[in-house]
Formats: structure tokens, sequence, C-alpha cells
């Protein structure tokens, strides 16, 4: 599979109804095969962004800009999302969870689906829960579900929208790992609010502050780095950036209330 | 991270089932106890206030009845349990159907929705008599007569149930590109059946109401047939065993179709609550 490389320029996007754009003129390139991470605080349009590029946005509502490869053409059919909840079916087996894509496109999986998906599960630890139920798993085994699910669609873009934020600490730990490898060679854009999770994993970090994206310092050292002193580092700095710009954005919009 | 797993709820749900078994035989033995209790009050009561048979027969007096015509008895009991079932399948039919051409269809939705809740303001059994004109004496008007009655409940809970899909199921099939049909076939359907469920489970109740009515209004046969004609000739005792079928009927058909849609993994307990905790978290 050939890495995608996804160029994003003069994207906007404004709410049918809303007084103001969730960001406009935005140009961001996320190169193939890499991981972007793209941090920012709650409501800040992160998700906003991530369902634009994902074509999740309703045709009501205004966007313009265009989302591209390194070959100008658009990303249809290339893309995966996983969602912060699994979304796995509670009425389908693990397997056939797996196997929706195929569910989808042919109606049925075919035995090849079948064995590949039987492949996914054990290569995530998950051979003998294939044949249950996702109400039977636990928390971080369903993201494992959901993440083969992610990989049995075989695209060489996956967009995350904060998948490990419902875990707990160990398993989301554990899972930011087993993703990384599992994702290998693929674009990813990780949409997070938890500038560690964001600094282990991101070749490159992105801020979305007031609109606009900034681009994060990060550690030299080969991700998925180790949570050490160095990291933690940049975390604060990180963190306090973010504080910054919250602390600002609540000034600007008091003053432009007042104005009004 | 690699090593098997054990599946976190087997002994739970082992241990589920032996209280299902535990709960079920409970419940027979408290269903026991409290009809033999009424029964008992039912036989005091006639006892302690001389009841005629014409005005409050005796419980004995209507197993009597109910076991000394029996050819009687099933011959109209097969005529209304035949107006339930076909009345139940065609408002079934009908519902989901409308329910269906509301989701898929925008016109037919904003057309038809204002007047479907409207017409609930019509008391469905002021029709029957119109009906008996429309479509005669026989089967026919007692079979539409029952499934009108379902038809709003049905509809109503499966539009509800195809409308809240969890967004999110529609956002990862939207990523997986699947039209339309497929998302309506492989998601919003599954998704729906819990809240259709339980119209279903109205319907059964309500549809025997439906059938009886219109046979009061006018037939040759059935259960509400036998009462009436009991009725005219004080023959209480008769109109209890025919009541008494009824209601078995009822309490039959809800417990089957209760155990038939639990059986099916889809609508079971733990799926339904399953959906309803993602309506609330992704809606």
């Amino acid at each position: 599979m050939q890495a995608t490389e996804i160029n994003i320029r003069q994207l906007s996007l404004q709410y049918q109804n809303a007084p103001e754009p969730v960001f406009s003129d935005l140009n961001l390139q996320l190169p193939a095969g890499e991981w972007t991470c793209l941090l920012g605080s709650s409501g800040c349009g992160k998700t906003s962004l991530l369902r634009r590029l994902a074509g999740l946005i309703e045709p009501q509502h205004h966007c313009s800009g265009e989302i591209i490869d390194q070959h100008g053409q658009p990303l249809e059919g290339q893309i995966a999302y996983m969602a912060q909840q699994d979304l796995l079916l509670p009425w389908l087996k693990v397997r056939d969870n797996v196997c929706l894509q195929a569910r989808l496109s042919k109606g049925k999986p075919s035995a090849e689906d079948y064995a590949r998906a039987d492949q996914l599960l054990a290569q995530l630890g998950l051979a003998d829960s294939s044949h249950l139920l996702p109400d039977a798993l636990s928390g971080g085994m369903r993201q494992r579900v959901a993440l083969a699910r992610t990989l049995m669609q075989d695209t060489p873009i996956v967009l995350m929208d904060e998948p490990f934020s419902a875990l707990d600490a160990v398993t989301r730990h554990r899972l930011q790992a087993l993703a990384f490898k599992a994702l290998e060679g693929r674009t990813v854009l990780l949409i997070t609010h938890d500038p560690q999770e964001a600094l282990r994993l991101g070749q490159h970090v992105w801020l979305f502050q007031q609109r606009r994206l900034k681009a994060a310092a990060t550690p030299d050292s080969p991700v998925p780095r180790p949570v050490d002193a160095e990291l933690g580092d940049y975390q604060h700095r990180l963190l306090a950036a973010l504080q910054a710009a919250d602390e600002q954005f609540s000034v600007a919009s008091v003053s432009e209330g007042e104005r009004q | 991270m690699n090593k098997p797993v054990t599946p976190v709820v087997n002994r739970a749900s082992t241990q589920q089932d032996l209280q299902n078994g535990t709960g079920r035989r409970q419940i027979l033995f408290r269903l026991t106890i409290t009809s033999l209790v009424l029964l008992g009050l039912w036989q005091a009561i006639v006892v302690i206030f001389s009841m005629p048979p014409f005005i409050l027969p005796p419980p004995l007096l209507v197993f009597d009845k109910l076991i000394s015509n029996p050819e009687l008895l099933w011959d109209h009991s097969l005529i209304t349990l035949t107006e339930i079932v076909l009345g139940l399948l065609l408002g079934l039919f009908m519902g989901i159907g409308l329910a269906l051409q509301m989701l898929l269809f925008n016109p037919v939705r904003r057309w038809l929705l204002p007047v479907l809740i409207a017409s609930q303001a019509i008391p469905v059994f002021a029709l029957a008599p119109i009906l008996m004109l429309w479509f005669g004496y026989g089967m026919a008007s007692k079979v539409i007569m029952a499934a009108l009655i379902i038809f709003f409940p049905v509809t109503t809970t499966c539009f509800d149930g195809l409308r809240h899909t969890p967004t999110g199921y529609l956002d990862l099939a939207t990523t997986m590109h699947a039209n339309r049909w497929r998302q309506l076939w492989h998601i919003r359907l599954p998704a729906a059946l819990p809240t259709l469920a339980s119209g279903i489970r109205v319907a059964v109740v309500v549809a025997p109401i439906g059938a009886v009515v219109g046979e009061w209004v006018g037939s040759a046969g059935g259960l509400g047939y036998l009462m009436l004609q009991a009725n005219a000739r004080m023959q209480i005792a008769d109109m209890f065993a025919a009541l008494f079928i009824l209601a078995l009927f009822s309490i039959l058909l809800y417990y089957s179709t209760d155990q038939l849609l639990k059986s099916h993994s889809l609508v079971s307990g733990k799926a339904k609550q399953h959906l309803k905790m993602k309506q609330r978290k992704l809606l």
C-alpha cells in the first residue's frame, strides 16, 4: 500500500446558523506514512476538522477549500475513521463487526474476509473473542476490535478522534503502542486533548488555537516515545501554550462580546 | 498484550441463566398462588352475598361451562384467534411499511406524519359500524379493526426507532461508503428492533380488543359474538367462559411474542440496554 500525503488548502467551515466559522483558511500538510497529532481544548473545532476530512459534514453547512493527496486527487475511498466510541454494533459478533465494511459493501463478508478478520483479531490478541458479542468485552478489548475493524478497511489514511480517551491509563498506554505498531506505514491524524498522548505518538504535533493551527515542538526521539523526563518537559510547555491560548481566547471573546 | 484474553462475562452469563430459571419458577409460583386466592375470593363473594348465577356465577360453574361444550367454544375461539393473528400481521405490515416510507421519503413524512398524529383523535371503536358497512359482517371487518387499532403504536415505535439510530453508527457507515439501502438493512433496522419490539408487545395486547369490538358490532361468530348471545339469554357463566378464553389468548400471545423477541439476540435485554446507552451517548 502506497502511503498518502494529505494536503489541506484554504479549508473553511461554518455551520448553518452559526455566527462565526469554526475555522477558516486552514492550511496543513500531513506527511505520508506518519502520525500527526492535533491538540486542542474541548470545543476548539478539532473534531469538526476531522469530520470535514472524513466527509461527514452535512451539505447544508458551508464548507470551502480543498483536501487532496500528493497527486492532487481527492481522498475519497482512502480514509478509515476511528471514533472516540468504539461504535461496535451490539447485534453483530466480534468478527462480523470487524468485517463490517464487507457487509456494507457486498451484503455478506466472504470466507477471505473472515480469514483476514481472524488474522487481525489474533494479531491484536483477540483470537478467543471472535465469536462473542461486544457486550462480553471490556472497554480495552472493544477498542482493539474497533482497531481491527479499521485495519480491515485497509486504507492508507486513518483518522482517529480521541479513540483512547475513555480508557484507563494502563490500557490506554498499551493500546497506544499497539495501534502505532498496527498502523505502521499509514498516514494517521490523531485528534486528542491529552498532550502526553500527542507527544508520545505524534511525529508532528499541531495546536489548534483560536481557529488557527500552530506547530508544536516535539522531542527528537523516535515514536512511540517513552514517557520520561524529556517528554515531561515538552508536555509542560505544551500545557502552558494551551492554557495561554485559552486565556487569550477568553479575553478576546469577552472584549468582542462587550463591543457588540 | 497479545496473550489471549478470557471473555469477561462467561461466568456471569451462566449465573444469569440460572437466575432466570429460578426467576421463572418463582413467577409461576406467585401467579398460581395469586390466581388461587382470587378464585377463593370470587367463590367467597358468591357464597357470602348469595349471588344468583345470572349476576355472578361461581368459578366452578364457569369451569363446568368451559369443559361441557368444548366444540362450540373452540369454533368461536378459532374465529377470534384468526382475526387477531391476521389483524396483527396486517397492522404490522402497514405500520412498518409506513414507518419505512416516512424515513426514506421526506415528502411522505412531511405530509403524513401530522395526519397520522391527528388521526389518533378519532376513536377507533367508533369506526366499527362504518367498517361493518364497508367490509360486511364477515372476518374482513374484524381483521381491519384489529389492524387499525395497532397501526398507530406500531408505526410510531418503528419510526421512532429508525429515526434515532445512533449517529456514530451512521457516520461509520458513511466513511465505509455504504449506500442508504445497506445502511437501512444492516444498521437502521437492527438498531430500531428493540423499540419496534416494544410496539409489537403493545400491539399483541391491543389487537384482541379490536377484534372483539368488531364482533360486538356485528358478526356471526367469534368470542365477542358468543358473549353477546350469552348475555341476551342471561347465560352469564357462558360469558365468563368466553371472557376467560379471550384473556388466556391475550396472555399467551403476549408471553409467546415476548419470548420470541427476547430469544432473538437483536432485541435481547442486553442489546437493548447497550443501544439505549449508545443512543444517550451519541445522539
